[in-house]
């Protein structure tokens, strides 16, 4: 739950995680969403145009996200709620303890949300002696084992049933050591009977939203889990923290962005509970909180409207990329430091936390493409890594050695005519080094390359100079 | 893809760095290749397509290099390389590289669409539908990102390999999956890039094949690479040599033939 990045020491998180045989036999489980995603997108063959018509959808909302902003605030007073603004974390944190403050509030059971996670607020509101429970399952086992999620929309990805098994056992006061838990059933059943009393004392509680609908004021949820409904319904205070490219302008538009959301990100044609609440209780309303409020968090995302990141803001947090990465796939979500892992995470967290913290994600990335070729929002990830690189790159960010190999190669490859000359040389003798084993186990200036792989050797003269020498140098 | 290709296009090779220094064999392939198809092959003074500095974020380098290349270029009906990765640099970065030039992007986007993958331009473009090659081996074929995702590369080379006798082709689990390489990354981040290698030579090995086959080099060095660090005895090469039937060659990091002797 920390908001304190370790993204700055990204090659040791890469290490730690490599190394930890636990988290790489559980990260495989990532992997299953591929299948599911592709049978969701088969059976529904007009998917590429909801993706076109949800990127034209969001990409409208960002270029009037003012007016939409303003006409959701009004629409949700009208309805008798509250509109809280938060330029940052800080802001947002404050706005959240001011109100459980106000209202003496001890617990606070929270939904699953991102924004949460990204303002820190479960510390902030431990540091006030005010309890906070996660409802969603993910998060229950993640916030006992005092960790963040290691993925956006599957928390403890990284944690096995076993791991799950030890930690109830742990916390769970009243198990009996005879409970059989083997099964992930019974693992549900045991966090139910914790969660359901939970549920039932909480004086506020906290979700995060989907959406925020301009036209009707709502906000939407979706879980599998519906823990959001009886997070947002049992309380008398409904608090939901939101981020502002969540609006979207009509509940159509939410609707045609949900068709894509699910079937990105488990393979469901639709999350199994879609939620919308909108304004508090009113007269004859059977149920719900008696007070409504939203806190819509800015930190950093209006910086990117009309930049180079903007199409970041049409993520709708699937986490396909994520699911489809072979940097995630290796490592898993913590090692990339903050609370936005996979390619999503490596093009948002510098725009949120700075380049400087930030900047080893987007390179740590070969552009293999597959994050873009899923992405349900056609968000142009790999682009927008190399964008960061080039940020990285005006301000000297990369390492003196970098730079200097970079522009000595650079002297050569703007001149063909002395490349040619060079190189010829150059791989004549490689070849000769090499050619008793036609490779080499080390070579110097290297090892990044030889300490994993065999590096082969060259055949000797370029092609270039042997094409020359076959047609008689006559270009 | 142009619908009525001429009838001898004149087509300049881009031969890739990657293949200038390390596997001129490659370079002779995709010529063969071309000729046969009947096209007139030219070879202008080269170097990079300038992807190292463009994925290093040194826009300034990258500009001057593309300006160079598509300068060298221009005449052309067609510029060819062997490899997704730089072609897909020249037909789809260019464009976007001089965005703020409009004069330039035009001609940036001229040139790309002249552009192409080898083995796509022979199928797509030239309506070659089969190969006179021989080469008896069991095979697997890895797709290369680049070509498959920003160029369509992923029917093309198993049609025609499938036209080479004696070829077994068997298919590679994942093989849309990215090998790990990723230009400078698999030295920036070696130790990232050999815990993704290592899950795609595992795939391979499970293939019972002992040819491993794919469309660029640079991938195919680091696959091979891997594989011979690990001791297991497949054999690597470019589609464009299987294809040609030009694989007297060793393969890549093989030693000379004399050794066999």
């Amino acid at each position: 739950m920390s908001v304190h990045p370790t993204t700055s020491r990204f090659k040791d998180n890469v290490h730690e995680a490599l190394s930890d045989q636990r988290l790489q036999g559980a990260l495989t489980f990532a992997r299953n969403f591929i299948g599911r995603r592709a049978a969701a997108v088969e059976r529904l063959p007009e998917f590429d145009a909801l993706r076109d018509s949800a990127r034209a959808i969001k990409d409208h909302t960002l270029a009037h996200l003012d007016l939409y902003l303003e006409a959701y605030e009004k629409k949700v007073l009208s309805l008798g709620g509250h509109v809280h603004w938060a330029r940052d974390a800080a802001e947002a944190r404050k706005i959240v303890i001011d109100l459980c403050k106000a209202k003496g509030a001890k617990a606070v059971t929270k939904g699953k949300s991102m924004i949460s996670e990204e303002i820190g607020l479960n510390d902030a509101l431990e540091a006030e002696g005010i309890e906070a429970i996660e409802t969603d399952l993910g998060e229950y086992i993640i916030q006992l084992r005092g960790e963040a999620p290691s993925h956006i929309i599957a928390p403890a990805i990284h944690v096995t049933a076993r791991d799950i098994e030890q930690e109830f056992r742990k916390a769970h006061k009243d198990l009996p050591a005879s409970r059989d838990l083997s099964e992930p059933e019974q693992l549900l059943g045991e966090a139910r009977k914790i969660l359901r009393d939970k549920f039932l004392s909480a004086d506020i509680g906290v979700t995060g939203a989907n959406f925020l609908v301009a036209e009707t004021g709502a906000s939407i949820v979706v879980t599998n889990e519906g823990n959001a409904d009886l997070t947002q319904i049992l309380p008398n205070v409904h608090i939901v923290v939101a981020s502002v490219e969540k609006i979207v302008p009509t509940l159509n538009d939410a609707a045609q962005i949900l068709r894509v959301l699910a079937r990105s990100a488990t393979g469901q044609d639709m999350s199994v509970y879609t939620t919308l609440s909108a304004g508090p209780k009113r007269p004859g309303d059977p149920d719900g909180p008696e007070e409504y409020h939203v806190v819509i968090l800015d930190n950093g995302r209006s910086a990117m409207l009309g930049g180079e990141f903007e199409d970041m803001l049409r993520c709708i947090r699937c986490g396909a990329c994520m699911n489809h990465c072979p940097v995630y796939h290796a490592i898993g979500g913590h090692a990339y430091g903050w609370v936005y892992p996979g390619p999503m995470g490596a093009v948002l967290t510098p725009s949120l936390i700075g380049v400087k913290e930030g900047g080893a994600l987007p390179n740590a990335s070969t552009f293999c493409g597959r994050c873009e070729a899923v992405c349900p929002m056609r968000i142009p990830l790999p682009n927008m890594m190399r964008h960061w690189r080039e940020r990285e790159f005006e301000r000297h960010l990369p390492p003196a050695r970098q730079r200097f190999a970079l522009a000595l190669w650079a002297f050569f490859a703007k001149r063909p005519t002395l490349y040619r000359l060079a190189t010829s040389p150059a791989m004549r003798a490689l070849h000769f080094a090499g050619r008793s084993r036609g490779r080499f186990a080390w070579l110097p200036f290297a090892g990044g390359w030889t300490n994993a792989r065999d590096f082969a050797a060259p055949q000797g003269a370029t092609f270039q100079s042997r094409w020359r020498a076959k047609s008689g140098a006559v270009q | 893809m142009s619908e009525t290709p001429k009838p001898s296009p004149r087509v300049g090779l881009f031969v890739t760095c990657l293949v200038d220094l390390m596997r001129p064999s490659v370079g002779f392939a995709a010529v063969k290749l071309l000729e046969d198809a009947g096209c007139r092959v030219a070879v202008p003074s080269q170097t990079c397509c300038g992807q190292p500095a463009y994925n290093m974020g040194d826009r300034a380098t990258t500009k001057e290099i593309a300006r160079g290349v598509i300068k060298a270029f221009e005449g052309f009906d067609y510029v060819v390389a062997p490899s997704g990765s730089c072609g897909g640099m020249l037909a789809k970065h260019y464009p976007d590289l001089f965005a703020d030039e409009p004069e330039m992007a035009a001609r940036a986007q001229e040139f790309g669409d002249k552009c192409r993958e080898l083995v796509s331009f022979l199928v797509d473009d030239l309506g070659v539908k089969a190969v006179k090659a021989r080469c008896p081996a069991k095979a697997t074929y890895h797709d290369s990102c680049s070509g498959l995702r920003e160029l369509g590369v992923r029917d093309q080379p198993r049609r025609l390999l499938s036209t080479v006798e004696g070829i077994e082709l068997t298919p590679l689990e994942g093989s849309d999956v990215c090998c790990g390489f990723g230009g400078t990354f698999a030295v920036k981040y070696g130790e990232l890039s050999d815990a993704i290698v290592k899950e795609k030579t595992r795939a391979v090995a499970a293939t019972g094949a002992d040819l491993l086959l794919a469309g660029d080099l640079g991938c195919l060095l680091n696959m091979a690479g891997k594989l011979q660090r690990e001791g297991r005895p497949i054999k690597a090469r470019h589609v464009a040599e299987v294809l040609a039937g030009m694989t007297d060659e060793p393969a890549i990091g093989e030693p000379a033939l004399k050794a066999k002797a």
